[in-house]
C-alpha cells in the first residue's frame, strides 16, 4: 500500500526492488542539496505520516474525542430523558442513533459513555506505562539484587490468572470504591473508574517494564552515560534525563497499544455486567444491556459495538504506524 | 536437558505457591467477607454451612485459613460448591467437555487458517492477497469478541434465521450440536487466527530471507520442497511455541464467549460462581487458570528447545 506512493513521489526509484524501497525512495540519491538538519520527533513524524492506516486512525480519534468531549455538552438530548412512548426506536431525525430500551437518546449516551471509555483507556494505559517504567528501570539501572527481587515480582504478574483475577476483584471490591468515593468525594463512580483503572493498570505493566529493563540493561553500559557520569551526574539524573529519554521509542509503542487493550478490557468487564453499573452509559454497558433486544433493536447493539470497534482499530493502527516511525532501524 | 525440566519444574511449584497466595489473599481480605459468604446464603443447608466453616477454620487468622485451603486442595478435595450443592471438582469437571470441545475446535481451526494464510501471505509479500490477508489480521486483531459475537449473532440468527444463539446444554444430535457450536467456534478461531497470521507471516518473511533458503533454491530444488521442507519446517519453531502461550489466553477468551452464547461451560460457572459468590468455585477455577498459565510456559519453552536444535538448556 505504501509502495505506490513512494512510486509516485520518486519515480525514478520505481523500478527497484520493492521489499525495501520505501526507506531509499524518501531522499532520492543524485541531490545534492543540504538537508535540513532534523530532529528526533521530527523525523518520527515525517517517517508516521507516511503510514497512511496510521494518519487515519489518527484522524478518527481525534474526531470521536472531539465528539465526546465537545460534542457531548453541545448536543442538546439528555442521557437519561427516558420516553417510554418511544423505546427501541431506529435512528430517526430527532433521535439520530435511535433510543434505548427505556427511550433514551443513544447518540447522547454513546457520547457520554464514549468520554468514560477513551478516559478508561488514557488513565489505565498511563498507570500501566508509569508502573512498569519506574520497575523496569531500576532493575536495569541498579541490577543485582534489586533486579533478580523485581524481575521475580514481574515473573509472577505474568503468570497470574489476568481475565479470573480482573473478574474477581471488580467484582468484590466495587461496592466499597463506590461507597468510599460516594462518602469522601459524593462521587461514586469516581470509585469504579478508579478501580477498573488500577486493576488494569497493575494487571499489564510487565510487558513495559521487560522493555524498558532490557533498555536500560543494555544503555548503561554506554558510552555517554559514562561521560554523563563523569562529569558528576547524580544517579536520578543518569536515569531520568540520560537513559530513560532513549528506551522511549518502544514505551511509547506499548502505550499506544495499551490504551485499545485497556478499552476492550473495560468494555469486556461492563459487557459482563462487573464493570460500571448499568445506569452509567459506557459503550460496554450499552452493548450489555442491549443483549437481550437483539431481535427487535439490533442498532443498540451494533452502535456502541462499532464504536469500540473503530476505536480500538484506530488506537492499534497507530501504534503500528508510530512503531514503524520509532524504529531506529528505519529512519536514515 | 534433565536438570533443566527439574530446575524449571521447581519454580512453578513455587510460583504456583505465590499465585495462589495473591489469589487467596485477594478474596480473604475483600470487603463483605466473601469467604463467609455462604452464611448469608440460603441455599446453602445449615449442616453444610457447619461443615465449611469448621473445614475453612474461618475463625483462625488468615495463614492459617490459607494453610488449611492449601493443604485440602493438594489432597484433592476441592470442598463443596455452595450453590450447586456438589463437590466443587464434580462440578467444575461436569463443566468442562463442552468448554474443551468448544476451545478444541476453534484452537484447531485457528491454526489451520493461520498457517496458510500466513506463508503464502509471506512468500508473496507486498501482493493483493497479502495486503488482503494482513489487513483482515489487522481487522480480526482488533474487534474483541464480544462485538464479533454480538454480530454474528445479528447475522445468522436473527437476520438469516440459520443458528441457535442460545446454547442447549440438551441437544442432544450430532447436527443440532454442531449448529449451536458453529458461532462460538468460530468467534474464538477467527480471534486467534488473526493474531496468529501476523506472527506466521513474521516468522516465515524472517525465514525465506536466510541464507540456507537461497542455499536450497541454489542447488536447484522445486520450489514446494524449498518452501515445505526449508522454510517452513524453520519458522513454524517460533510458531509453535506462541500457539503453547496463547493456550491459556484462549481460554481467558472463552469467559466472554461462553457468556455471549450461554454456554454452559468452565467460563460461565466462573461468571456466575462470582455474582453468586461461591468462594470455592472461583478459588478452584481461578487456580486452574494458573495453572495453565505456568505449565504452558514451561510446555512452551520445552518445545522450543526439542523443535530448535540451536537452543541448548542447562
Amino acid at each position: 500500500m505504501t509502495q505506490r506512493v513512494e512510486a509516485s513521489r520518486a519515480p525514478v526509484l520505481s523500478a527497484a526492488p520493492t521489499a525495501t524501497s520505501p526507506q531509499i525512495a524518501e531522499t532520492p540519491p543524485g541531490l545534492l542539496r543540504v538537508k535540513p538538519q532534523r530532529s528526533l520527533w521530527g523525523n518520527a513524524w515525517r517517517q508516521f505520516r507516511r503510514h497512511r492506516m496510521a494518519m487515519l486512525g489518527t484522524a478518527v480519534i481525534i474526531l470521536i474525542m472531539l465528539a465526546c468531549y465537545l460534542g457531548s455538552a453541545l448536543y442538546p438530548q439528555p442521557i437519561d430523558a427516558q420516553d417510554l412512548a418511544n423505546t427501541d426506536q431506529a435512528p430517526t431525525l430527532q433521535h439520530l442513533m435511535g433510543t434505548d430500551s427505556l427511550g433514551n437518546d443513544m447518540l447522547a449516551r454513546i457520547l457520554w459513555g464514549g468520554r468514560i471509555s477513551l478516559a478508561v483507556g488514557f488513565v489505565a494505559a498511563i498507570v500501566a506505562i508509569t508502573l512498569g517504567t519506574a520497575i523496569g528501570a531500576a532493575a536495569g539501572f541498579f541490577g543485582g539484587f534489586v533486579d533478580t527481587v523485581l524481575m521475580r515480582i514481574t515473573d509472577l504478574f505474568i503468570s497470574l490468572p489476568q481475565v479470573p483475577l480482573l473478574l474477581v476483584i471488580s467484582f468484590l471490591y466495587k461496592q466499597s470504591f463506590y461507597d468510599y468515593f460516594d462518602k469522601n468525594f459524593n462521587n461514586g463512580i469516581l470509585g469504579i473508574f478508579v478501580l477498573i483503572v488500577a486493576v488494569i493498570g497493575i494487571l499489564n505493566w510487565m510487558t513495559t517494564a521487560r522493555l524498558v529493563r532490557a533498555g536500560f540493561l543494555s544503555l548503561k553500559e554506554k558510552e555517554f552515560v559514562e561521560a554523563a557520569r563523569s562529569i558528576g551526574a547524580g544517579q536520578f539524573s543518569l536515569m531520568m534525563k540520560h537513559i530513560l529519554p532513549n528506551t522511549m521509542s518502544p514505551i511509547i509503542v506499548a502505550a499506544t497499544l495499551g490504551v485499545g487493550a485497556a478499552i476492550i478490557t473495560e468494555s469486556a468487564l461492563s459487557f459482563l455486567g462487573l464493570g460500571f453499573p448499568s445506569d452509567v452509559p459506557t459503550w460496554g454497558t450499552m452493548l450489555y444491556q442491549a443483549t437481550d433486544y437483539f431481535q427487535i433493536a439490533p442498532h443498540e447493539a451494533l452502535i456502541p459495538g462499532i464504536m469500540i470497534f473503530l476505536t480500538v482499530l484506530s488506537i492499534n493502527y497507530i501504534g503500528d504506524g508510530l512503531r514503524d516511525a520509532l524504529d531506529p532501524r528505519k529512519t536514515q | 536437558m534433565g536438570r533443566y525440566l527439574i530446575r524449571r519444574a521447581l519454580i512453578s511449584v513455587v510460583s504456583l505457591i505465590a499465585i495462589s497466595m495473591v489469589v487467596f489473599g485477594i478474596l480473604a481480605i475483600a470487603p463483605g467477607d466473601p469467604l463467609s459468604g455462604f452464611a448469608t446464603n440460603p441455599n446453602v443447608p445449615p449442616e453444610l454451612r457447619a461443615r465449611i466453616r469448621a473445614s475453612l477454620g474461618l475463625d483462625d487468622p488468615i495463614p492459617v485459613q490459607y494453610a488449611k485451603w492449601a493443604s485440602s486442595y493438594i489432597k484433592g478435595d476441592w470442598m463443596q460448591s455452595y450453590t450447586s450443592k456438589m463437590p466443587v471438582r464434580d462440578y467444575i469437571f461436569s463443566r468442562l467437555p463442552v468448554t474443551l470441545k468448544i476451545l478444541g475446535s476453534a484452537f484447531v481451526l485457528g491454526i489451520l487458517i493461520a498457517i496458510p494464510i500466513g506463508v503464502f501471505s509471506a512468500l508473496k509479500q507486498y501482493s493483493l492477497f497479502d495486503q488482503f490477508a494482513t489487513t483482515f489480521a489487522f481487522l480480526g486483531f482488533s474487534v474483541p469478541t464480544f462485538f464479533s459475537g454480538i454480530l454474528f449473532i445479528l447475522l445468522f440468527s436473527v437476520k438469516l434465521g440459520w443458528l441457535p444463539f442460545v446454547y442447549d446444554a440438551q441437544v442432544t444430535g450430532f447436527w443440532g450440536n454442531v449448529k449451536q457450536s458453529l458461532m462460538p467456534i468460530l468467534v474464538l478461531g477467527l480471534a486467534g487466527a488473526a493474531s496468529l497470521t501476523r506472527f506466521v507471516r513474521a516468522s516465515m518473511l524472517e525465514t525465506i530471507s536466510q541464507d540456507y533458503v537461497r542455499t536450497a533454491r541454489a542447488k536447484g530444488l522445486r520450489e514446494q520442497t524449498v518452501v515445505i521442507l526449508h522454510a517452513m519446517r524453520n519458522a513454524m519453531i517460533p510458531v509453535i511455541t506462541i500457539i503453547a502461550l496463547q493456550i491459556p489466553e484462549i481460554f481467558g477468551g472463552a469467559v466472554i464467549t461462553e457468556q455471549i452464547f450461554r454456554i454452559p461451560g468452565i467460563g460461565r460457572a466462573l461468571i456466575d460462581g462470582i455474582g453468586s459468590k461461591d468462594v470455592p468455585v472461583v478459588m478452584a477455577i481461578t487456580f486452574g487458570f494458573a495453572i495453565l498459565v505456568v505449565v504452558f510456559n514451561v510446555v512452551a519453552d520445552v518445545l522450543y528447545a526439542v523443535l530448535d536444535p540451536r537452543i541448548r538448556y542447562s
